[in-house]
């Protein structure tokens, strides 16, 4: 015997299931108790930087849209500052935002802006990215990835997390078409030829 | 001293379940099929979305009246559900956002996709918010959820639940959970309570009766703590040589 490391362990995630938006998003569902829903928009005002719009939809192994599912997403301001307690970031800026989908089709959308670079432990840049958190009935755990931007070619060649993958031909799983300028399209796909790459950080 | 922290300790991923569950059927066509990649934590990580008490109602702990019409209660037995949001490390985690929601007393979700007969309660949302105090501490009250059955097997039931929303410091914490009741039999049935890789992770997510958190003649308690990832510190500062 030896003596005991006391560390607690985390609590095991359980599934969001068919109803969080009764929790998360509770206007969307008709149940009006708080002023808005959180994550409804990610400025307060005009912000610094280019704006864009991020659409997109969550597709399960038979290629079926996601009607039920919760997505998160968590990000820099354009000069890649994230926002903080009396931080140095666009204070118009929240960095957070939160999407039920529509009703009908599943597919989300995001009006925020295209964010900067940020700094690697090791010093390196980051490409500029979004950090996306996806959450549904039958996914048992969060799933969380990212997305880039295929228009920061350079940018994503030198980015220290990207070139670790070792399946190369994966990478545009990850990446975010520009359909107009400002208007990007990043599709997930949980399952199949096209699974986006998810990560474990 | 405060000592610098570094990145976040590892999700343990044989702990955690697993995406794919089969007899939680759902899961087959929505589970990844893909190792996932893993890195060390960098600051897209290691910061996350504030929320301040300012966004909080007054009400918005208390299920029982958050959404009854004026003089009104939800009907069910009535509880308060309190505990502590600590981290890895034992750390309490301050300012912590959590979000619950709920059936009602009979097991009827307020949602268009429900179709289960019971009746819903007009007194009754099934949604409440609330942020964790200095000491990670939180409370609030609301009606006992019912059981009830789901489209899986033919006869599946889920044990009274409450989901949980819980936001920390850092993205990287972000979890959503489920509370169960200390006791109940459909526990050990349930496909989802199933997709535990452990009886003692089982134990993690059921609440106990906590006779002294009571309130006499109004409420019974159940206590639920919640255990986010922790942040490792840095005892020792490793610069390369040279440098």
């Amino acid at each position: 015997m030896a003596q005991h490391l006391d560390y607690l362990k985390e609590s095991p995630s359980q599934t969001a299931g068919p109803y969080v938006h009764i929790g998360c998003t509770p206007n969307f569902t008709g149940i009006e108790i708080y002023d808005s829903d959180l994550g409804a928009s990610l400025k307060r005002g005009p912000v610094k930087g280019q704006e864009i719009t991020v659409s997109g939809t969550v597709f399960d192994g038979t290629g079926t849209p996601l009607r039920d599912a919760m997505i998160e997403i968590w990000q820099a301001d354009a000069a890649g500052i994230y926002p903080s307690p009396n931080g140095s970031h666009d204070p118009d800026f929240l960095g957070w935002g939160r999407s039920a989908g529509n009703m009908e089709t599943g597919e989300f959308t995001f009006e925020t802006v295209k964010p900067g670079g940020v700094p690697n432990p090791d010093g390196r840049i980051q490409a500029p990215h979004i950090t996306f958190w996806i959450v549904a009935r039958g996914i048992n755990i969060g799933l969380q990835t990212r997305m880039y931007f295929a228009d920061e070619k350079e940018a994503n060649q030198g980015d220290p997390i990207l070139t670790r993958i070792e399946h190369q031909n994966r990478i545009p799983t990850l990446l975010a078409i520009a359909e107009a300028p400002g208007q990007y399209r990043f599709n997930i796909h949980l399952q199949g030829a096209d699974e986006t790459i998810f990560f474990d950080i | 001293m405060k000592l610098p922290q570094a990145g976040f300790i590892p999700r343990d991923r044989e702990w955690q379940p697993d995406a794919l569950t089969p007899p939680y059927k759902t899961s087959l066509k929505r589970s990844p099929q893909s190792a996932l990649l893993s890195f060390p934590s960098t600051v897209s990580e290691e910061t996350g979305p504030v929320f301040g008490h300012d966004i909080l109602g007054p009400l918005d702990n208390d299920l029982i009246h958050n959404y009854a019409a004026e003089g009104a209660s939800a009907i069910g037995p009535r509880i308060i559900v309190h505990g502590k949001v600590l981290d890895e490390l034992r750390r309490p985690v301050p300012n912590a956002l959590i979000e619950v929601w709920q059936a009602n007393a009979g097991g009827r979700y307020r949602h268009k996709n429900e179709g289960y007969l019971a009746a819903l309660d007009p007194n009754f949302g099934g949604c409440g918010r609330m942020i964790t105090r200095e000491d990670g501490s939180y409370s609030f009250r609301t009606v006992q959820p019912g059981p009830y059955p789901w489209p899986n097997g033919m006869n599946d039931w889920r044990p009274a639940h409450i989901h949980f929303s819980v936001f920390g410091q850092s993205f990287a914490q972000r979890l959503i959970t489920q509370m169960y009741f200390e006791g109940d039999p459909h526990i050990a049935l349930c496909p989802i309570v199933g997709t535990l890789k452990s009886p003692e992770a089982v134990s993690a997510l059921t609440a106990l009766l906590d006779m002294n958190a009571t309130v006499p003649m109004d409420a019974r308690a159940y206590r639920f703590d919640i255990v986010l990832r922790g942040r490792r510190q840095t005892y020792f500062e490793n610069r390369p040589e040279g440098t």
